[in-house]
């Protein structure tokens, strides 16, 4: 692949016309081949015919007659322009029984054909001759009319040398014409480039195409389309750092103030509360901070075609080993209620562990204290169900739509949710294709519905 | 002084109430906007503290309704968005004041001081009254230059006075500064405190209007 759109289609114009050059030299040689024959040919038979004719009513003498052909059929054009071909025509007068009886100048003496009549092609003393030959049988001889092959050749290579050496000349005019022209146009594409170079990487709006030529609207409209995603992505990172900032600002005021109320008191009661509520705060503003990383791992996961299977069993172990000291502080018992070869076939396994993770979180955070857990997994045709339930308050059926934006927390005003976890499973959720659902049989569940794997 | 705050967040709210204590306010709490509502209908305060976004609505639409209903009460407006637009909305809807969390204790002291001071209409930070000095930053009271040496409570209840020295102060609005509503009042609290002061400033700095309360007095 060569690097140079412009030296590659210099090369390829000037091989194109280089091709269609050498085709028309061809052309022209082959047709000026085919024209010298048929009139010098034409020449011939007619010189054999007028020998032939003359003799015949003996208006001149038989040894004569030879150079009369010669003098009467050179074209006066070969004449004026070039010696060479005067002597061309050679004529001899052979009697029927074999004896030459007259000869042009130029003649060799040694017979030019063996043939009877007609045109053929001989060679004598080293030199070629096409021959036409004419029986006189009146006079019992036979005229022959011939001319050198070398010759007809030669005027052929004159003809086409007569147009290679202009093309020769002219043919590195023509190259940096090529040249210029391909630059000339592709400066469409370095214009675009020079724009292109001079943006700040702020700015992503699309890329004027207006004025761009039909061939490259494609390119800048896949340019514009790229720049339309990583604008989405970019704006969707800045809302989110302003989002994680904003979240953070709070509980670090309660830290902070907190700690100026353990600094300043003087009274134990006071410290040790302020202590207890920066250690309780400190808990809550890292599971807010792990949230907002999950949160900005699961905006940032992008639908994967492919399929991983996943053994839901083994996932909740791990996931409530993980929180077995939330399970404990708060002696909350978890029971998993499903069959131990539960497997989901899901595109990514990261989003279904991030939801999974949250909801039994937000469940053993919201579930009243010294109560039951309940994660049960349900296979159906439509595809597979994991429920989480919990006896605890659940939410209203009106807040439902509210929760699952980002930041809303039950109105309960149990301030240990950042509010961000349902917005974390059910955005993981769509990604997976599947739906985050409430039930309210056995107590508040969340459930995680998941379709069937395609694969 | 009398502050109600409304904060969403247990942990702020609890530093609030305790570190504003310890700067010489009394300090009532709620979390939610309808809280918010019943208290101010039900109750007077100095000044309050306003988080913008609580889990039952904005902050602002409280601001907005006070003040619709011609309630005065200086506001400070405590939130985590801080562009300049939030800041212009916020004073918009009727806030006295404005702070970015996370802030300083000290800070929101401070300007609490100066909103109802303006409330007041008054120009300078320190209140004085014939011959006594109150400087409610630094909490020092002083007598014909000495500094006299008040407890917290002693402090709140000459603050009250000072505030509007020629009003009579009933008892009950003296209780009501003191204490949050949570917290217990004995009976007879408001006299000793009375009494305490007399004896640290003279015994004609506060005057008593039988049957009715109390307001500083002539020299």
């Amino acid at each position: 692949m060569m690097r140079s759109i412009r030296l590659r289609l210099f090369l390829i114009l000037l091989a194109a016309t280089g091709a269609v050059w050498l085709l028309a030299v061809l052309w022209t040689y082959v047709s000026t081949q085919r024209e010298v024959e048929r009139v010098l040919d034409a020449r011939l038979t007619e010189a054999a015919r007028m020998v032939s004719s003359l003799i015949t009513d003996h208006h001149i003498d038989v040894a004569a007659a030879a150079d009369v052909a010669q003098a009467a059929a050179a074209p006066e054009g070969f004449d004026v322009h070039a010696g060479d071909y005067i002597r061309q025509l050679s004529c001899q007068i052979w009697s029927l029984k074999g004896d030459l009886v007259g000869r042009s100048e130029s003649a060799p003496t040694t017979s030019l054909a063996d043939h009877e009549s007609g045109f053929a092609e001989k060679l004598v003393n080293g030199e070629r001759w096409r021959v036409y030959a004419v029986v006189n049988p009146e006079l019992g001889v036979r005229v022959l009319v011939g001319d050198s092959i070398e010759i007809r050749e030669k005027l052929v290579g004159d003809v086409i040398k007569g147009q290679l050496v202009p093309a020769l000349a002219i043919l590195p005019i023509l190259a940096g014409l090529i040249w210029l022209s391909v630059g000339r146009g592709l400066s469409p594409l370095r214009q675009v480039a020079d724009a292109l170079s001079l943006r700040s990487a702020d700015e992503l709006h699309p890329v004027d195409d207006s004025g761009a030529p039909r061939e490259i609207r494609p390119l800048l409209g896949s340019l514009s389309a790229l720049f339309q995603r990583v604008e989405a992505a970019r704006e969707r990172e800045k809302t989110f750092i302003a989002y994680a900032a904003h979240e953070l600002k709070t509980p670090l005021s309660g830290l902070k103030t907190q700690a100026q109320v353990a600094l300043r008191s003087d009274s134990h009661e006071v410290r040790a509360n302020a202590l207890k509520q920066i250690s309780l705060s400190v808990d809550r503003t890292g599971r807010l901070v792990r949230q907002l990383i999950d949160l900005a791992a699961v905006d940032s996961l992008d639908k994967s075609s492919a399929s991983e299977t996943v053994a839901v069993y083994a996932m909740v172990e791990e996931l409530r080993g993980e929180m077995a000291v939330l399970v404990s502080s708060r002696e909350i018992t978890v029971e998993s209620e499903f069959a131990e070869d539960l497997a989901v076939s899901v595109a990514d396994k990261t989003l279904l562990r991030l939801a999974l993770r949250n909801v039994i979180e937000n469940a053993l955070q919201y579930a009243p204290r010294n109560s039951s857990v309940r994660i049960m997994g349900k296979q159906t045709a439509a595809g597979t169900t994991i429920s989480v339930c919990d006896t605890g308050a659940g939410i209203d059926e009106k807040d439902e739509q509210r929760l699952k934006a980002r930041f809303q927390r039950g109105n309960s005003a149990n301030t240990l949710g950042s509010g961000l976890g349902l917005a974390i499973v059910e955005m993981a959720l769509t990604k997976l294709g599947g739906r985050l659902s409430f039930g309210r049989q056995a107590g508040f569940c969340v459930c995680l519905e998941l379709p069937v794997s395609k694969a | 002084m009398r502050i109600l705050v409304i904060e969403d967040d247990a942990v702020l709210l609890d530093g609030l109430k305790v570190g504003l204590g310890l700067a010489g306010f009394s300090a009532d709490t709620v979390s939610t906007l309808s809280d918010a509502q019943a208290a101010i209908e039900s109750d007077t305060f100095d000044a309050i503290v306003l988080d913008r976004m609580l889990p039952d609505g904005s902050g602002l639409d409280l601001l907005r309704r006070m003040r619709a209903a011609s309630n005065r009460t200086p506001v400070l407006l405590l939130t985590a968005k801080d562009a300049v637009i939030d800041r212009v909305d916020g004073l918009d809807a009727g806030a006295d004041d404005y702070l970015g969390k996370p802030f300083d204790l000290d800070e929101v002291a401070a300007r609490l001081r100066a909103i109802t001071r303006r409330a007041e209409g008054r120009a300078t930070p320190q209140l004085t009254w014939e011959g006594i000095t109150l400087d409610p930053a630094s909490m020092e009271v002083l007598k014909g230059g000495d500094v006299i040496s008040l407890s917290r409570r002693e402090f709140a209840v000459l603050l009250a006075l000072m505030e509007n020295p020629t009003m009579v102060h009933s008892k009950q609005i003296l209780e009501a500064r003191l204490y949050g509503w949570q917290e217990e009042i004995e009976s007879n609290t408001i006299e000793v405190h009375v009494h305490k002061l007399r004896h640290k400033l003279g015994a004609t700095s506060i005057e008593t209007v039988r049957g009715v309360g109390y307001r500083m007095g002539r020299q």
